[in-house]
C-alpha cells in the first residue's frame, strides 16, 4: 500500500504534490531542523515529511463533528493516508459543524462525502472510506494502522476500540507490553462548550476502561416518578415515550426520534399529560432533545479538540515532540480554560490490566444470577449493557446467560433467579463476560470473601 | 380536559439546522448571531479557522481583508484554498470557500492591505461587530488597537507561530445578562423566606410526599431554637442539623434523605456577591446619562430594589431544582417562587421605567422579557473592562505585574514576551527571524526581547532555548495549532455577540509542545 502511494508521488507531473512542492515550507521548517524542545530521539530530517505522506497509515473513527475536523487537520499536517469509518448518514441537523457536508449530501454517508471532499480539497492526501461499524472489523482490519484517532459520542464504541487495540497486545515474559504491538489511540470527545483530547499508549498509559468515571452519569428517572408523580416536563415525556408509545403503538413501530410525525405524536401527548399536571415547559425541542438524548455541539469546540487530537498525532507520527501527558480537559464557558493531567493506569482495569479481575459478592447463598448481572450492569466499574456469562463446571462449558440469541436465552433465564451457590459457582470460579463494550470476552473471578478486599 | 388537544409546531429548516447550538444561547442568542457582521484582516489559516467555526453556526456576514495572491505555500496550511486560486486574491479566493460552508452567511472581500485601509479609509472598520486579525506588522496593529477603540468596536489579535499561539481582546466595556455557571447555585431563601414561602411553611404539614424544602425547613427552625436564632455555619453546625433530620426519619423517607443533603448547599442563597456589589458601584451604574444601555439602567434599578426594597437580597430567581415529593405539593411551591420571582422583576421593571423617564428615553427602550431575564440571572451578572493592545508598550502597562523581576523563564508569560520580541524584531530587520538562518537569527532576536523588556523597566531575560525554538519556527504556522487558536477565537467572538458567557479577560497564551494555556490580563 505504501508502496504505491510512493510511486505515486514520485511519477506525479503535478509539482504541487510532490515532496519539493513549496506547500511544505511551514512543516519543513519543523521536521527539518533541530530544536531545542524536540523529543530526545527525533532526528530532524527529510525523511520526516516523506513518511507521513507516503509510510504512515491513520485511521479516524466518526466522520461526525470531530471525524470532519479530524480529516482536515491531519491531511493539512502531511499525512497522506487517511481512512475513515462512519457508520451514519447526513443530517440538516450536522450541517451546523459538520462542515465537510453541504445541504445536497443529505442522506448519504458521512464516511464517504467526507472522504471524497478531503480527497477533492487536499492532493496531497488520501482518503479511504468505510460505510460501516466498528464492529465490522477484526484485528486484522485494525493491526495496518500506525494510530487510530476516535471522534466518537458513543461511550460503547469507545469501550471496544479501546478492548480492540488492548486485546491485540503481545506481552514479554516478565509481563511487560511488547512495544511493537502497541497502536496508539487518541481520543477527543465534546459537549457544549466542554471537552476532552487524551493520547492513549494501550498497556502503558490509563485507558478508557481505566477511567470510566470521567464519563457524565446518564440522566435517569425513576419510573415511579414518571408514572405516578411527574414534576418535570421531562418526565412526561418520559412517561409518553416509555409507557404510552408501548401501550398505544401509534404507528406500529418503534418510536424514531428522527421522524417528525413520531416526534409530533410524543410532543402532543407530553404536553397534554403536562396540562394535566399543571406543568409547563414542554417544548417541542425539549421533546426532541429526550427522545433522541441529545447533546449539545458546537463547531468551536469540536475544532479546538480535533485540534489538540492532531496535534498530538503529528508529534506520535514524526517524533518531533513529547506527547501531552495525557488528557486535556477543556472549557470555554467562562474564559478559555484547561487542564492536562495524567490519570491513573488502574491495577484493576478490566481491559488493560492483563490479569483476570476479581469480582465480589457478600453472599453466593443469597445471591442470584440475576444480581450479579444487576452488578455489572449498575456499578461504576463495569457499566455493562447486557452481558452474557458463561462458566467451565467440571471442564465443560456452561453458559449461565445470555440474552442476545433468543434460544439460549429461553433455556438459560431459569438461572436467573438461582443462587450463585446453587449454579455450582464457587469461591475462586471463573466467568467469562461478553458484551457489547466489549469485542472480547473478560474473565471475572468470583470472590466470596469481599470484606477484607473491600475494606482498603 | 377540555381544552382542544396541543398541536405540534412547524419547525422552520433554520431552527432545525442549528438546533444542537441553539439548546446552547437560545433563539435569542442565535438571533444575534444571525445579525453580526465580522471582518477578518488576512486571510491566514487562523483567520480562516476562525471564520469556519463563525460561519458554520450563521453569522449574518463576513468581509476579509487581504492584499495578497494565493501563492503555494499557503496551500500547504490554509484548507479554504486550492491549486485553482494560484495567483489569484487571496480574499477572495478564501470568502468563496468559506462562504460555501453556509448559504444563510454573506461572505464579502476587500483586496487591499490592513495598511492601505488604515491610511485611506480608516472609518471602513467601524461598520462591523467585531474585527478579528492576524499577522499584522507591529505598526497596523497599534493603529488599528487605537483606531477600534475610538470607535468602540471589539477587536481581536491572535497568533499563530509553530506550536505556540496567543489571543488578545480588546474590547472596551463588555456586559454579560447570560454568563451561564457551570454549576449554578440555587437561590432558595431558606433564611429569609418571602411572605408567601413563609405562610406556606406555616400551613404545610410535612409528610414523606412533600419536597425536601419543606423538610429542611422545619428542622432548620428546630436547630435555631436551639441555637438563638442563629443559622448553622460551619461543618459542625451543619452536620448536626443532618443528624437531627436523619433522627427523625422513621422509614426510608426520600425527602429527608434529599434534605439531608442539601444541607450543604442550600443556604446562602440571595446574598450579594462581591462581583455583584462592584457592579452596584461602577460609575456606569451610578451616574445614569442618555447614552446609558439597558444593561445599566436595569442595572440601577436592581441597585435600587436590592438595597431599598428586598433587604439587601437580590430578586428571586425563581428556579427550584427537582426535588422527589409527589406532584401537587411540589408544583404549589415551585409556583410560589415563581410568582415571587415576576413579583420582584416586576418591581425592578418599574423602577427601570422611572429612570427611563426621568432620562427622556423611549419606554421600550427595556422589556418586561429583558428585566426578567436580568433578574433571573442576577448572581450571575458580568462587566469586562479591558484595555488597549497599543497601551501594552507603555511602561506603565499592566506587563510589569506578571513580567516582574523574579523568574519568568518556563512560564507562559516568556511566550508571550518571545511573540512579542518576534514581531519587533520583523519590523526592525525587515524579515521573519529564522526565515533562511537560524543562528545568525538567534543572536538578534535574543537583542531585540533584551531591550524590550528593560524598555519595559523588567529585569528579566527568556530563555536561549525558546528563542532558539521561535527562529526554528522560520515564520512557520502549523494547521492544527491554528485551529486550535481559531475554535477558541471563534467562540469568544459568538460570546462577545451573543452578550453570553464570559469572554478571556483579556489575554491567553497556548503552548501545544506541553499542551498547556493561561490566561492573565495585560
Ligand atoms: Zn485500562
Amino acid at each position: 500500500m505504501a508502496a504505491d502511494i510512493l510511486s505515486v508521488l514520485s511519477g506525479s507531473p503535478n509539482p504541487l504534490t510532490s515532496l519539493n512542492s513549496k506547500r511544505w515550507n511551514s512543516l519543513r521548517h519543523i521536521l527539518e531542523r533541530p530544536g531545542p524542545f524536540c523529543k530526545s530521539d527525533f532526528t530532524a530530517s527529510a525523511e520526516n515529511l516523506e513518511a507521513l505522506q507516503t509510510v504512515l497509515k491513520i485511521l479516524v473513527i466518526g466522520a461526525g463533528g470531530l471525524g470532519c475536523e479530524l480529516l482536515k487537520d491531519l491531511a493539512m499536517m502531511g499525512f497522506g493516508n487517511l481512512h475513515v469509518i462512519d457508520m451514519d448518514t447526513i443530517e440538516l441537523s450536522n450541517l451546523n459543524r459538520q462542515f465537510l457536508f453541504r445541504r445536497k449530501d443529505l442522506g448519504l454517508s458521512k464516511a464517504e462525502c467526507a472522504a471524497r471532499f478531503i480527497n477533492e480539497r487536499v492532493p496531497t492526501c488520501h482518503v479511504t472510506s468505510h460505510f460501516a461499524k466498528i464492529q465490522d472489523f477484526d484485528e486484522s482490519f485494525y493491526s495496518q494502522f500506525h494510530i487510530i484517532v476516535c471522534g466518537l459520542d458513543s461511550i460503547v464504541a469507545r469501550r471496544w476500540i479501546n478492548g480492540m487495540l488492548i486485546s491485540m497486545l503481545d506481552y514479554n515474559e516478565d509481563g511487560s507490553v511488547d512495544p511493537s504491538t502497541i497502536i496508539p489511540l487518541i481520543d477527543g470527545g465534546t459537549e457544549g462548550f466542554k471537552g476532552n483530547a487524551r493520547v492513549i499508549l494501550p498497556g502503558l498509559t490509563s485507558c478508557i476502561e481505566c477511567t470510566l468515571d470521567l464519563f457524565p452519569p446518564q440522566v435517569t428517572y425513576p419510573l415511579c416518578t414518571i408514572a405516578n408523580t411527574p414534576r418535570l416536563p421531562e418526565h412526561c415525556i418520559e412517561y409518553v415515550k416509555i409507557i404510552q408509545w408501548e401501550k398505544e403503538n401509534p404507528f406500529s413501530a418503534p418510536l424514531d426520534g428522527d421522524d417528525p410525525q413520531h416526534v409530533a405524536w410524543v410532543y402532543e401527548r407530553s404536553l397534554e399529560r403536562a396540562n394535566q399536571y399543571n406543568i409547563s415547559g414542554i417544548t417541542y425541542r425539549l421533546v426532541q432533545g429526550v427522545i433522541k438524548n441529545i447533546i449539545p455541539a458546537v463547531a468551536s469546540t469540536n475544532a479546538v479538540i480535533a485540534a489538540a487530537c492532531a496535534t498530538e498525532v503529528f508529534k506520535l507520527g514524526t517524533s518531533c515532540y513529547d506527547n501531552m501527558n495525557n488528557y486535556m480537559n477543556f472549557n470555554d464557558i467562562e474564559g478559555i480554560y484547561t487542564y492536562t493531567y495524567p490519570p491513573e493506569k488502574s491495577d484493576t482495569c478490566l481491559a488493560c490490566s492483563n490479569t483476570p479481575q476479581d469480582l465480589n459478592v457478600d453472599d453466593p447463598n443469597t445471591t442470584t444470577l440475576d444480581d450479579l448481572i444487576k452488578i455489572l450492569c449498575e456499578s461504576q466499574r463495569f457499566q455493562l449493557k447486557s452481558p452474557g456469562l458463561t462458566t467451565i463446571i467440571d471442564g465443560k462449558n456452561k453458559t449461565l446467560y445470555m440474552s442476545a440469541v433468543k434460544s439460549i436465552e429461553q433455556q438459560t433465564r431459569a438461572n436467573l433467579t438461582m443462587s450463585l451457590a446453587e449454579l455450582g459457582l464457587y469461591d475462586g470460579a471463573s466467568i467469562m463476560v461478553s458484551d457489547v463494550n466489549m469485542p472480547t470476552t473478560i474473565q471475572l473471578i468470583l470472590k466470596y470473601h469481599p470484606n477484607e478486599v473491600e475494606m482498603k | 380536559m377540555s381544552s382542544p388537544a396541543p398541536k405540534s409546531p412547524e419547525q422552520s429548516d433554520k431552527s432545525r439546522k442549528y438546533d444542537r447550538q441553539i439548546r446552547l444561547w437560545g433563539e435569542h442568542g442565535q438571533s444575534l448571531l444571525e445579525s453580526s457582521t465580522i471582518c477578518l484582516l488576512n486571510a491566514t489559516a487562523l483567520g480562516c479557522e476562525v471564520l469556519k467555526s463563525l460561519v458554520l453556526p450563521g453569522i449574518g456576514g463576513f468581509t476579509i481583508v487581504d492584499g495578497n495572491v494565493v501563492t503555494e505555500d499557503d496551500l500547504g496550511i490554509n484548507f479554504f484554498l486550492d491549486a485553482s486560486f494560484l495567483g489569484q486574491s487571496k480574499a477572495r479566493a478564501c470568502m468563496q470557500l468559506l462562504q460555501e460552508l453556509n448559504t444563510d452567511v454573506n461572505g464579502d472581500f476587500v483586496d487591499e492591505s490592513v495598511d492601505w485601509i488604515l491610511s485611506n479609509r480608516p472609518a471602513f472598520f467601524d461598520t462591523f461587530d467585531v474585527v478579528i486579525a492576524s499577522n499584522l506588522n507591529e505598526k497596523a496593529l497599534w493603529g488599528l488597537s487605537d483606531r477600534l477603540w475610538e470607535a468602540n468596536i471589539p477587536f481581536i489579535y491572535c497568533r499563530s507561530l509553530g506550536f505556540f499561539g496567543s489571543i488578545r481582546l480588546q474590547i472596551k466595556e463588555h456586559c454579560v445578562i447570560e454568563s451561564h455557571p457551570d454549576n449554578r447555585q440555587y437561590d432558595l431563601r431558606l433564611e429569609q423566606p418571602f411572605p408567601a414561602l413563609q405562610k406556606h411553611f406555616e400551613s404545610t404539614e410535612i409528610t414523606s410526599k412533600v419536597p425536601w424544602l419543606l423538610v429542611l425547613n422545619k428542622f432548620l427552625q428546630v436547630w435555631r431554637q436551639k441555637y438563638g436564632g442563629h443559622f448553622p455555619a460551619n461543618y459542625k453546625q451543619k452536620s448536626e442539623l443532618k443528624e437531627m433530620i436523619r433522627a427523625a426519619m422513621t422509614a426510608d423517607e426520600e425527602n429527608y434523605e434529599e434534605a439531608i443533603k442539601a444541607v450543604n448547599t442550600a443556604l446562602g442563597g440571595g446574598n450579594v456577591p462581591s462581583s455583584i456589589k462592584s457592579i452596584f458601584q461602577d460609575n456606569a451604574c451610578t451616574n445614569l446619562n442618555k447614552q446609558s444601555s439597558p444593561f445599566w439602567i436595569i442595572t440601577k434599578a436592581l441597585k435600587e430594589f436590592v438595597e431599598n426594597d428586598n433587604n439587601g437580597l437580590l430578586p428571586l430567581p425563581g428556579v427550584l431544582p427537582d426535588m422527589t415529593a409527589d406532584t401537587e405539593p411540589y408544583i404549589t411551591l415551585q409556583n410560589i417562587y415563581r410568582q415571587q420571582a415576576l413579583h420582584d422583576a416586576d418591581n425592578v421593571y418599574r423602577k427601570c421605567q422611572k429612570y427611563l423617564k426621568e432620562l427622556g428615553l423611549p419606554e421600550d427602550t427595556i422589556s418586561e422579557k429583558t428585566v426578567r431575564l436580568f433578574c433571573k440571572e442576577a448572581a450571575g451578572l458580568a462587566v469586562l473592562r479591558g484595555t488597549k493592545i497599543s497601551d501594552e508598550n507603555a511602561k506603565s502597562s499592566n506587563i510589569l505585574s506578571f513580567v516582574d523581576d523574579l523568574e519568568i523563564q518556563g512560564t507562559l508569560a516568556e511566550h508571550y514576551v518571545a511573540l512579542r520580541a518576534y514581531e519587533r524584531f520583523v519590523s526592525e530587520c525587515g524579515n521573519v527571524p529564522g526565515e533562511c538562518y537560524v543562528e545568525n537569527d538567534v543572536k538578534e532576536l535574543k537583542t531585540v526581547a533584551s531591550k524590550m523588556l528593560s524598555d519595559w523597566g523588567v529585569h528579566a531575560s527568556i530563555s536561549d532555548d525558546l528563542i532558539h525554538e521561535i527562529c526554528r519556527y522560520g515564520g512557520s504556522e502549523i494547521h492544527s495549532i491554528s485551529a486550535f487558536i481559531g475554535g477558541c477565537v471563534a467562540q469568544e467572538v459568538i460570546k462577545i455577540v451573543t452578550k453570553q458567557y464570559k469572554p478571556i479577560d483579556n489575554t491567553f497564551l497556548y503552548n501545544a509542545i506541553t499542551s498547556e494555556t493561561t490566561t492573565f490580563k495585560l
